[in-house]
């Protein structure tokens, strides 16, 4: 059994069947854009260079825990999802499939504020390689995320709901745009338990050498979480999906 | 030889058991029919042998493959239709099918071509561009069937095929299945057509309530409810008066006059028709007709079963009749 060819293709039927629709493509660039634009029009002094990281990492954090936990809720509430646990391929398989259309589209997400600042400053002194490791990694791991919530969720609107009790909190606790140590005292240890904290840390360093936690320590938190997502994941389709 | 052998399964959900201690067998190229109503038990049994529940007790071999410990081993024979199409409505038939084709990890030309193959088969040829949504409820269980059989399984389970769907896809349904069986395809499907499953399958189990209640042809289901053979006449002299001569010449037959011009003779003997219908042109009467007059499976499931065929008659109409 050839598990490259069901790999391959359930990505190709994702990106086709939901990521290439026009809501989404318009979801992925006008999210990211009417972001950047409402940050740089309530702080015109503030360099476009530090808001960045965090645009960057909350057009990932939210294009791809929505768009997985819906896309998958909406195949299990139409049974189509069925045909993937009845194919002859691993569940590894299947998740890493899933998974990676959904961290696709959001890298194509971060890198729509990107392009729009870069009519505006100079990136030429971006360590682009870190900032794609970043993205990468945020992308699986909000993937991740958002593949937890499609396990729990059994229709679309309990998968966006859920999604959002994550997502929020996030976006203040993990120091997008607000830096972790202007958080109250009580708060900033949730923030190290957050992967997001990590990956926009990680952006800091490559966008403006602005990293509070060293490279090698925010990758490894990064992976610890991707492979603890994953495992949890699997376990739980497991469980729960094959009942 | 057994191509899926099924022993003492079970399987319980909190305190509900859906599935209680059931076993049986099918041969390699056999129509095997779950025959019960809704809640028997049917749907769990099939989600037991294709993969997608535990059982929470027994074994599921599928042609040597322990289904329990080599779940995907085993998927990769199976083609699995259920109760309800569960394509893709944004793709068209022809994607749908080559994607199905893609999981059981076959190459584009060949997934292609085999696609190509079934919507011909299916007679769903101008229909392949269309979108899987745009199908009427026939064309969708057809093009499900399709995707099962994309892989060329060599076993196919079937939930409820032709419930809710028009007569002239039921069937080409049922005819598709009748030929699979003749292409060494060995079908496990799920009814509550009563006739449905007298008509095409090899062996039926009746199951009610988690258990196999009874299991066999369709002559072994009937002779164990019925020890006696009895026939009927429809003559144009008086009954009545026939029920004396006919005694007397045969020993150990019952007979009894039904109405003015019908009798019955009843026994455990076989009873041949013409010696009978001599008698009567002795007497210068006229048969219009004579017949043998055996139980229907309906007969024999509500004996069996405790389960009234009104039952089964209403779940037709839910699923839409046909």
């Amino acid at each position: 059994m050839n598990s490259r060819i069901a790999f391959w293709n359930i990505l190709k039927k994702d990106i086709r069947n939901y990521y290439l629709k026009p809501p989404n493509i318009s979801w992925g660039i006008i999210f990211p854009l009417s972001w950047t634009l409402m940050q740089l029009i309530r702080s015109p002094g503030q360099n476009v260079l530090e808001l960045l990281p965090g645009l960057i990492s909350m057009s990932v954090l939210f294009g791809t825990t929505s768009m997985l936990a819906v896309t998958i809720t909406f195949e299990r509430s139409g049974r189509a999802f069925e045909r993937l646990l009845l194919a002859p391929i691993g569940l590894n398989t299947m998740v890493l499939a899933k998974i990676a259309g959904t961290v696709l589209f959001g890298i194509f997400n971060a890198f729509v504020p990107v392009i729009f600042a870069s009519f505006f400053i100079d990136l030429s002194a971006v360590n682009w390689g870190l900032a794609l490791a970043a993205v990468l990694m945020i992308a699986i791991t909000s993937a991740l995320l958002g593949l937890l919530i499609a396990v729990s969720a059994e229709q679309v609107f309990e998968a966006q709901t859920f999604s959002n009790f994550f997502r929020f909190p996030m976006l203040f606790l993990c120091g997008l745009f607000i830096p972790i140590s202007k958080l109250p005292m009580f708060l900033r240890p949730v923030s190290y338990c957050l992967p997001l904290t990590y990956g926009n840390d990680i952006l800091n360093g490559a966008f403006r050498g602005a990293n509070n936690l060293s490279f090698v320590l925010s990758f490894g938190v990064l992976l610890a979480f991707m492979a603890g997502l994953f495992i949890v994941c699997r376990y739980n389709i497991s469980r729960k999906w094959i009942l | 030889m057994e191509m899926v052998n099924v022993k003492n399964l079970k399987k319980t959900y909190g305190s509900l058991t859906a599935v209680n201690d059931i076993s049986f067998d099918i041969r390699k190229g056999e129509i095997f029919g779950l025959l019960g109503p809704n809640g028997a038990g049917k749907t769990s049994t099939i989600n037991m042998i294709i993969g997608l529940s535990r059982p929470t007790a027994g074994e599921i071999i599928l042609d040597g493959i322990d289904v329990k410990k080599e779940t995907k081993k085993a998927q990769a024979i199976i083609g699995v239709v259920p109760d309800e199409s569960n394509l893709y409505n944004e793709m068209d038939g022809f994607d749908n099918l080559c994607f199905s084709a893609a999981l059981y990890g076959m190459r584009k030309e060949e997934r292609e071509s085999k696609a190509r193959q079934l919507l011909s088969r299916f007679k769903l040829d101008t229909a392949g561009k269309r979108p899987f949504k745009a199908y009427s409820k026939g064309m969708r269980r057809k093009l499900t069937i399709a995707a099962a059989l994309i892989h060329s399984p060599k076993v196919l389970v079937l939930d409820e095929p032709t419930t809710g769907i028009d007569v002239e896809s039921s069937r080409q349904i049922r005819e598709m299945i009748v030929g699979l069986k003749e292409q060494g395809t060995t079908t496990l499907f799920t009814t509550h057509y009563i006739e449905e499953a007298e008509r095409i399958c090899d062996r039926i189990a009746f199951m009610a309530e988690g258990q196999i209640v009874a299991s066999g042809t369709v002559a072994e289901l009937m002779e164990s409810i019925t020890h006696n053979h009895t026939v009927r006449f429809l003559i144009n002299g008086k009954a009545e008066d026939m029920t004396a001569v006919l005694q007397s010449r045969f020993d150990g037959v019952e007979v009894k006059a039904e109405s003015e011009n019908s009798l019955v003779m009843v026994s455990e003997r076989r009873i041949p028709l013409f010696p009978v219908i001599e008698i009567f042109h002795e007497q210068g009467i006229e048969v219009y007709e004579g017949r043998e007059i055996r139980p229907s499976l309906e007969d024999v499931f509500v004996k069996l079963t405790g389960i009234e065929s009104s039952v089964l008659k209403k779940e037709k109409e839910k699923g839409g009749g046909r």
